[in-house]
């Protein structure tokens, strides 16, 4: 009777337990002393592991930039790689604290999931990639082919549309990782592979003979890629979103990893304002004033960031494009601090 | 006091009874409060809930569909039965094959031919013994990688090709005559079995043999033929089509679901087979004997004396066995196969996000098909329980 009565209320304390309310990030994370962010960990110049266990790509220098605000240090930040099924709920469960898994920014996933898009930190779209053999130069020309893609992305919905309006038959075969998808278009299963443009030439480099194998002009889709956090914590939503803003404008004012200690000295008020030598703007996202100083200082800005994971210091090479800022015709703005 | 004395006391029945009630409230009470809360914490967190996404309209495209779907007309309701669908086929050709091979397999390791007992032997050891999942990946990569490509697919004679993409063959597309043929078929097969009662009833009663078996044969297929040629042959194929890219038209067998088959029935079938030959050594060796003595062969002591008596002890491991193959046929995530896990529980929950609602019914759904398929080999089992006299 006993151990009725102590298991059953053990039971009922855990079937009403309340969840906690998720506005004390900041706080969490400082306590812990470690970011844990949701990274991809197989995709190329985004999001992958080196063969020494570190991790490097644009959503990872993301992530350590928002380490490198808070704690000075870059190193601090576990990488938990996640799938496409797992990476909302994740978040939504309190297992990670930021997702930078190059995610598509839509409404749906803004409005109904209980998480906030802090920015777009790449613009992309989506493209197919082709065996050479095939003799296909467009993608309207693709109708009746099989193509390969991942399931539960916007990149499925986005390919049956695409066929759908050009009234082109479609096969698709869907698999639950990107690896398998790449796997059985190399093998022939397929006749193609559709992902956002820049995962495109960063699975043609692990294909068996990339020369065999062509990207095609046609973008089908906006794939506007970025952060992810929780609904209800203004305060690390907005860090995050700062984080991004202050490699935008470090690039705009020409700060630069190497150059970033010789402009604190600069008589540029914009520079003073961004690098925490006037002004507040620290405080007011919980992090000290040369919160932005530090994101230089161990990351680099925003085009050194790019350059370094996808651009020309990269195997992908993929150009600026959409990315560049808005004062060279991109769509990168940095919103000013002050 | 032993507990399965009911006593006699009314006070203390009384409080039993007023016990287990309470206990009935308090557990409802609990699950509905679970239940309770967890709204409350979705709405809390602004994550959207409840089941209108049902109707919603799906927009992504499914590899096999055996009723008609489409992307851009279908909604996520119709994505979940085209999901449910394919995991009941590969899930009920599994059970087909894995019954045949596990029955064979574990007859014949009971053999007394030295080299086909070893070799059942070893296939149940070592298939008993690597996971499913590197197995089902060994197959599909194996199919594959075997297949040719598609430019150089095997014509076969009946007009189809096999490649790597799939086995498609002809397709038999029935005009309205069928219904006569259907008719017939249904009919040879009430004539064939009526002849069967009636000649085991003369054999009984009389000791002479009635050779029936070519005269149930001719029903079963003379009569849906004649049907067919009076009905003007109703029945023509959509040949499947070389295109630039793949093969239009025919009936495609995907590889995934071949892999899948093959997997599921290999691997279930060693246990059945261990199954089969624990239910099969239960038997008392004394019935062989007296078998034997009356003259019958090997063969028709088995199937006449010894399996009989063997489904008793059989059927309720084979029914786990069997659920485990409907459970194991989520794999198909693996490979690609559009099984009930991998469109609605894949898919449809990364595209809704509501994961609470999502996996509830998909484990609700296995939940049914298991009891159900409990509840047929629970019947079957007790029509050959053995009655003591």
């Amino acid at each position: 009777m006993k151990r009725i009565a102590t298991a059953l209320s053990i039971a009922m304390l855990l079937a009403f337990s309340a969840q906690a309310a998720w506005s004390q990030t900041l706080q969490t994370v400082k306590q812990r002393g470690q970011l844990i962010c949701g990274a991809n960990g197989t995709l190329a110049g985004f999001g992958l592991p080196d063969p020494q266990g570190n991790w490097t790509g644009f959503d990872v220098d993301f992530c350590r930039a928002v380490a490198a605000a808070i704690f000075n240090d870059p190193s601090k930040v576990k990488f938990v790689p996640l799938t496409t099924a797992n990476r909302f709920t994740a978040l939504q469960s309190g297992e990670i604290d930021v997702l930078s898994r190059n995610t598509t920014w839509t409404m749906s996933r803004d409005t109904t999931l209980g998480l906030d898009f802090t920015g777009v930190t790449f613009f992309d779209g989506q493209g197919f990639i082709v065996h050479k053999a095939l003799k296909v130069s467009s993608a309207l020309e693709l109708n009746g082919a099989s193509v390969c893609v991942q399931q539960g992305t916007t990149t499925e919905l986005n390919l049956a549309d695409y066929f759908r309006s050009h009234n082109m038959q479609l096969k698709s075969v869907t698999f639950a990782t990107a690896d398998e998808a790449v796997k059985a278009y190399d093998s022939g299963r397929c006749d193609s592979y559709t992902t956002d443009s820049s995962g495109l030439y960063g699975e043609r480099l692990r294909l068996a003979n990339p020369n065999d194998n062509i990207v095609l002009p046609e973008i089908i889709s906006k794939e506007p890629l970025g952060p992810v956090v929780r609904q209800g914590d203004d305060t690390w939503e907005d860090l995050v979103r700062w984080t991004h803003q202050a490699m935008l404008d470090a690039e705009e004012l020409g700060v630069t990893k190497s150059n970033v200690d010789e402009q604190l000295k600069s008589a540029n008020p914009e520079v003073r304002r961004l690098l925490g030598v006037e002004g507040q703007f620290g405080q007011s996202i919980g992090l000290t004033n040369d919160w932005a100083y530090r994101i230089v200082k161990h990351i680099g800005n925003y085009g050194e960031s790019f350059e370094r994971n996808v651009g020309q210091g990269s195997p992908l090479k993929i150009a600026r494009g959409l990315n560049s800022l808005w004062t060279k015709g991109g769509l990168q703005y940095g919103i000013p601090v002050r | 006091m032993t507990a399965a004395v009911r006593p006699q006391n009314y006070t203390v029945r009384a409080g039993r009874i007023a016990l287990q009630v309470l206990l009935a409230v308090v557990v409802g009470g609990l699950i509905y409060g679970a239940f309770v809360n967890a709204a409350d914490n979705l709405a809390r967190a602004h994550i959207a809930s409840g089941f209108h996404f049902w109707n919603n309209s799906a927009g992504f495209d499914i590899s096999q569909t055996l009723i008609a779907y489409s992307a851009s007309t279908s909604t996520f309701g119709r994505a979940f039965w085209v999901g449910l669908l394919n995991t009941l086929v590969v899930a009920g050709l599994g059970i087909v094959l894995a019954t045949l091979l596990g029955f064979t397999i574990g007859i014949a390791r009971l053999s007394r031919n030295w080299l086909v007992a070893r070799l059942a032997g070893g296939y149940v050891e070592s298939i008993r013994n690597i996971p499913l999942l590197l197995q089902l990946l060994f197959w599909y990569n194996a199919v594959l990688k075997t297949l040719p490509e598609l430019r150089s697919s095997i014509a076969l004679p009946t007009g189809g090709f096999l490649n790597n993409r799939g086995l498609f063959l002809p397709r038999p597309v029935f005009a309205p005559g069928l219904i006569a043929v259907v008719a017939a078929l249904v009919i040879g097969i009430i004539a064939a079995v009526a002849l069967h009662i009636w000649a085991r009833r003369r054999r009984e009663r009389t000791g002479a043999p009635a050779p029936v078996g070519w005269w149930s044969a001719a029903s079963i297929v003379g009569l849906p033929l004649a049907a067919f040629a009076l009905a003007g042959f109703p029945l023509t194929f959509e040949m499947p089509q070389m295109s630039r890219f793949n093969v239009i038209g025919g009936l495609e067998i995907l590889p995934e679901f071949a892999a899948l088959a093959l997997a599921l029935s290999v691997y279930t079938a060693a246990f059945i087979a261990e199954v089969v030959r624990a239910g099969i050594l239960a038997v008392s060796p004394g019935q062989t004997e007296a078998a034997q003595a009356l003259g019958l062969r090997s063969g028709a002591t088995l199937r006449l004396v010894v399996v009989p008596q063997a489904m008793r002890v059989i059927v309720p491991p084979l029914t786990s066995q069997y659920l485990n193959l409907i459970k194991n046929s989520s794999l198909a995530v693996a490979i690609g196969y559009p099984d009930l896990v991998q469109v609605f529980a894949g898919s449809v929950l990364n595209i809704t996000g509501q994961a609470v609602e999502v996996i509830a019914i998909t484990m609700a759904v296995y939940l049914t098909i298991s009891l159900v398929t409990s509840l047929l080999m629970n019947l079957y089992g007790r029509m050959t329980a053995v009655v003591e006299r």
